[in-house]
């Protein structure tokens, strides 16, 4: 190809703002976001309290094989452009092909989120010169998205507590198909910027939630369950860390009221809970400027995640005028419906908002009714379940394995392995217990071969990893239950032998100090006596 | 010999009258020898006899692809050809090549067809003269003929520059076909670049159905209007061509999905069920009498022929100039919006910062008139002026649009019309005047059919006082191409139109191009 390689491309003057240093610290007073909604700090000046206004606009990439109008595939971490067509690369000449598959993405995405799908959708150009957009102009859909009025459920726990969930709606105001752009990586040591044009053109779809959170804790929330969403469908792989799904935050201050504040916006937030830090600094920054007298301006704002705050960025020119023009290269976007279908249509080139609808999997909040309703577990726990990146699918497995009622099983999963995952930074696919074992080992303790305290010293040894069964360790431990009756008696009569003091204090009437004795028996026994059977043995004897 | 029709030519090739190469060879010579006239921005010598080559062992094997085998015929530069550079007449492109062909360029490489060149333009197809271009102007090969040399009085000793343009952009694509260069050619018709220097250099210049032909690989200037025009000699001709590239593209999604029947054209005895529509608005004011009397000859001629002449209205149509002038601007800053200088094309040296760097490469890169519509259409699309400019020029799109439909409605079958308001003027009166003006000028009678991506030809029709061609333009109905052009080819047998006659052309090979590149022959 003569065309000249995307290489050295300068350095664009960029005035990156460092704005001040962050005084996190000054600004810890907490956002004491109430899941009830409502405002929240108190003004210092006695004003009514402060209402802080959340939106969010989000970019997800969508999971498809190739571009939104080209042939080129679509893969993370490829080589720099190994991934672009001539299109691209904006080649003179060349003409947009709209991907079906990411219409598809974009229809399932809408009925999912209860959007109005438009049975008409039409494409717009919007220009600005960056050296990562090649043809200085994205394609997008500015006047007709493909989908409107929506509407995202979504549940946070009431004053962190888990017992406590409250559910919430943020109304989705569109969805719209559009190119993702290149990437820009700025040499400072050579003065030079580097493009990579292999994400430039892949299918982007935006979601805009309207301005209906109030905190960090709710935009996070909103965004968890989006992602949920996103990936029970497939049409996003909505891994933050990897660029598929991004979040800007829009956000303002002011009195209830009275109108709403100047808002700004927060940009390179890359995961949930730096969303929620973000959201919740920026209104405790825009709070104390308004209450020491100053104005907050409205720009974009990035997160710096190391110094958790805010700082301004350099906005893209000023004030753009984007130019929105319709693109005249793509006809507009017909979807049908089953009413709609032309008889003679060839079905594989259209796309039928009904097949799509009749076609949907279980969306997570019915997923979450399900396993309550399925395993008798608590809702809350059904949110932990989604929540954790597979502890649901874990879980199942492990219940599919086991003799243990899931109820039972729930309490392991999330007591035992889930912090013991949170703690080591892992998912529950990166767990070195696989629900194999795991699913062994409740078995063990549900037939009574081992204690629940053994059970705890089996699972810390499995969580070594070191590839032995939980047989193997409980043999190796020499963990099992004693079965052998006479043998237990003789221990717990050796305990009643040596404690005459409790034993008094039992006959006394004080039933309680039998605990005591059950523990020295525990100890004897190195937990592998059947707590149960100890009591009756030592009820019984201390009666005799 | 190279003045035969293309399908005379094509029956010769299959006769083995004569071979591919040596056709192709003669093309070339006589290319050569007309360089003069600036038709070709870039001779594929090369390449082009290595497919006449392979076309001639198609033949010997008795399995030609076609009637387009061996037939050498040229593109206009602003098509996008693999391994044969592309400029656009612009220094933007000077040097560009692109890696791929343009869906047209390939399926008639496909069917055989010899490519010998890419033809003169004006830049980014921005102008109605072929003068405003980076290789310098097309000179109409009818300034060299015997029919004009006679005619012609000079004024002055003055004024040794008496050749007359070709009008544009494609000039030298109809150049090309009216020197016998070549038996075809692409240009691009967006408001009527096809069929203006059809019109004055003397040839057939179609412009399909918008939706019709592919433009996938033909570098924008409106693509809402943008169709690839093809230029002939004979009308029969541009029928063969026409069925050859026409046909939905997966590779540009406003091509029509219905199948394309291509035809042959019927010899037309009986015109006296037609209806001749003669629309009021095109007699406008700065028509030449000239032109204005070869028209309603035609319109008698039907008339006496027996068919039913009407004449009808298209009230909007004195809007479309200013309307175009919106909507093309608009497209061409969004178009031109790529040529930046960091993917390909040309890049300034000037590197203080990204910005400054855009700034100097299309300055660099640019002449006035695209940087003038790049200018104005960025002001059309600013948001405070959307709606005011860029939304009310859509609507009276509309209404154009809508004024052929109740013509059409009201049993009109096809439209007849001047193709331009005078006879091809000389150069140095031309350039007195503004690219824009002239522009609005000149586009007056074509562009109409733009708005409405209807079909419209250009029928060399007569010779003027001054012994230039004029050009009748006929207009049809949506994907009517077969009766527009069995109509067009019944008028072109009843006018007659003379043949050109070249003077010997070496005496005007006087190293009048200095300035042209040195690599036009490869």
């Amino acid at each position: 190809m003569a065309a000249r390689g995307c290489g050295g491309v300068w350095r664009r003057a960029l005035q990156r703002g460092r704005g001040g240093s962050c005084s996190a610290s000054r600004l810890r007073r907490a956002v004491a976001c109430n899941a009830r909604g409502g405002a929240v700090p108190l003004g210092q000046s006695g004003l009514a309290p402060w209402a802080p206004i959340v939106g969010l606009e989000i970019h997800a990439q969508i999971t498809s094989n190739s571009k939104l109008f080209s042939g080129s595939q679509v893969q993370f971490a490829a080589p720099p452009n190994s991934l672009v067509s001539f299109f691209d690369a904006s080649l003179p000449g060349t003409l947009p092909v709209l991907n079906k598959r990411c219409v598809e993405a974009a229809v399932m995405t809408g009925l999912a989120l209860n959007c109005t799908i438009n049975k008409k959708s039409l494409f717009d150009r919007k220009h600005y010169f960056y050296a990562d957009l090649p043809a200085g102009y994205q394609i997008t859909q500015q006047r007709v998205p493909i989908a409107v009025n929506g509407s995202l459920s979504y549940s946070l726990c009431k004053d962190n507590k888990m017992s406590q969930m409250v559910t919430k709606t943020v109304r989705i105001k569109q969805i719209q198909l559009e190119q993702d752009s290149g990437k820009s990586l700025h040499d400072d040591a050579r003065s030079q910027t580097l493009i990579d044009l292999n994400r430039a053109g892949v299918g982007l779809m935006e979601v805009v939630m309207e301005p209906d959170m109030c905190c960090g804790e709710e935009a996070a929330a909103a965004v968890r369950e989006l992602q949920l969403i996103l990936q029970t469908l497939g049409s996003s792989q909505a891994i933050m860390a990897e660029g598929q799904l991004r979040v800007d935050a829009n956000i303002s201050v002011h009195h209830p009221g009275e109108p709403y504040g100047v808002r700004t916006e927060v940009k390179n937030i890359n995961s949930i809970r730096f969303l929620a830090k973000a959201v919740d600094y920026e209104i405790q920054r825009q709070i104390k400027e308004l209450e020491s007298g100053g104005t907050v301006l409205n720009e974009t704002r990035a997160f710096d995640s190391k110094l958790g705050c805010t700082v301004p960025m350099r906005d893209k020119e000023g004030k753009q005028d984007y130019r929105f023009m319709p693109e005249p290269n793509l006809p507009p976007l017909i979807l049908y419906d089953a009413k709609s279908l032309p008889a003679n249509v060839n079905h594989q080139q259209v796309v039928n908002i009904d097949w799509i609808h009749e076609r949907l999997p279980d969306l997570p909040s019915v997923k979450r009714a399900k396993l309550v309703e399925l395993y008798g577990i608590l809702p809350e726990h059904s949110f932990t379940l989604m929540n954790e990146d597979g502890l649901m699918d874990f879980f199942e497995d492990v219940v599919k394995q086991t003799q243990m009622k899931p109820k039972k099983v729930i309490g392991w999963i999330l007591s035992d392995l889930l912090s013991h995952l949170k703690q080591n930074s892992l998912t529950a696919k990166e767990s070195p217990i696989s629900s194999f074992f795991l699913a062994d080992l409740l078995n063990l303790l549900e037939n009574g071969d081992i204690s629940s305290s053994a059970a705890k010293q089996v699972f810390e040894e499995l969580w070594k990893g070191e590839g032995k069964t939980p047989l193997e360790i409980v043999k190796e431990k020499q963990l099992e239950l004693i079965q052998d009756q006479e043998e237990l008696e003789q221990i717990c009569q050796a305990a009643i032998d040596e404690r005459e003091k409790e034993v008094m204090a039992i006959k006394g009437g004080n039933e309680k100090v039998i605990n005591k004795l059950i523990g020295l028996v525990r100890k004897a026994t190195r937990g592998r006596a059947n707590p149960l059977l100890v009591k009756q043995i030592l009820e019984k004897k201390l009666s005799e | 010999m190279l003045r035969a029709s293309l399908r005379q030519i094509s029956a010769a090739l299959k006769e083995g009258q004569v071979t591919p190469t040596e056709l192709c060879q003669r093309c070339l010579a006589l290319i050569r020898s007309t360089q003069f006239l600036n038709a070709y921005i870039t001779v594929a010598e090369e390449s082009a006899l290595k497919q006449a080559e392979e076309s001639e062992k198609r033949y010997r094997r008795g399995q030609p692809l076609g009637e387009l085998d061996g037939i050498p015929i040229a593109v206009k530069d602003n098509f996008n050809t693999a391994g044969i550079e592309t400029t656009c007449a612009s220094n933007m492109l000077k040097g560009y090549i692109s890696p791929y062909n343009a869906t047209v360029v390939q399926k008639l490489l496909d069917r055989g067809a010899v490519l010998l060149g890419k033809t003169n333009l004006d830049e980014f197809a921005m102008g109605s003269g072929s003068t405003d271009g980076v290789f310098g102007p097309v000179r109409n090969p009818w300034s060299y003929s015997r029919q004009y040399k006679e005619k012609f009085v000079p004024r002055s000793d003055s004024e040794p520059e008496n050749w007359v343009i070709t009008g544009g952009s494609s000039g030298g694509s109809a150049a090309a076909v009216s020197a016998f260069t070549c038996f075809a050619a692409l240009g691009s018709d967006t408001g009527g670049s096809t069929r203006n220097p059809a019109a004055h250099c003397g040839v057939v210049g179609l412009k399909p159905t918008y939706g019709l032909i592919s433009r996938h690989g033909l570098i924008p200037l409106v693509n809402s209007m943008d169709v690839p025009g093809i230029l002939t000699r004979y009308v029969d001709d541009a029928a063969v061509v026409l069925g050859s590239l026409a046909g939905h593209d997966p590779k540009d999604s406003t091509t029509v999905q219905d199948i394309f029947q291509p035809f042959a054209l019927p010899s037309l005895t009986d015109v006296s069920k037609l209806s001749i529509g003669i629309p009021k608005e095109y007699h406008v004011p700065g028509l030449s009498s000239e032109i204005l009397a070869v028209w309603s000859k035609a319109a008698d001629l039907f008339k006496n022929a027996g068919a039913k002449v009407v004449e009808v209205s298209l009230p909007h149509t004195h809007y479309s100039i200013v309307c175009y002038h919106v909507l093309c601007t608009a497209e061409v800053a969004s178009n031109m919006a790529r040529f930046d200088g960091l993917e390909y094309g040309h890049r300034s040296d000037m590197n203080k910062s990204t910005e400054s760097m855009y700034a100097a490469t299309r300055r660099e890169g640019f002449n006035d008139v695209v940087r003038g519509r790049i200018l104005s259409g960025n002001y059309f699309l600013l948001k405070q002026n959307y709606e005011d400019y860029f939304v009310k020029a859509q609507k009276v799109r509309r209404l154009i649009a809508n004024d052929f439909v109740k013509v059409f409605g009201s049993g009109i079958d096809i439209l007849l019309t001047p193709t331009t308001l005078n006879d091809a003027v000389p150069y140095m009166e031309f350039i007195k005047e503004d690219n824009r003006t002239r522009s609005t000028q000149d586009d007056i009678l074509t562009q109409a059919a733009n708005m409405a991506g209807l079909p419209a030809v250009n029928v060399p029709t007569a010779l003027s006082r001054r012994g230039l061609p004029i050009g009748l333009q006929f207009i049809g109905r949506s994907f009517q191409e077969k009766q527009l052009l069995t109509v067009a080819k019944w008028f072109e047998k009843q006018v007659q139109f003379p043949v050109i006659q070249l003077e010997e052309v070496k005496k005007h090979d006087s190293g009048v191009l200095q300035h042209k590149k040195s690599a036009s022959f490869s």
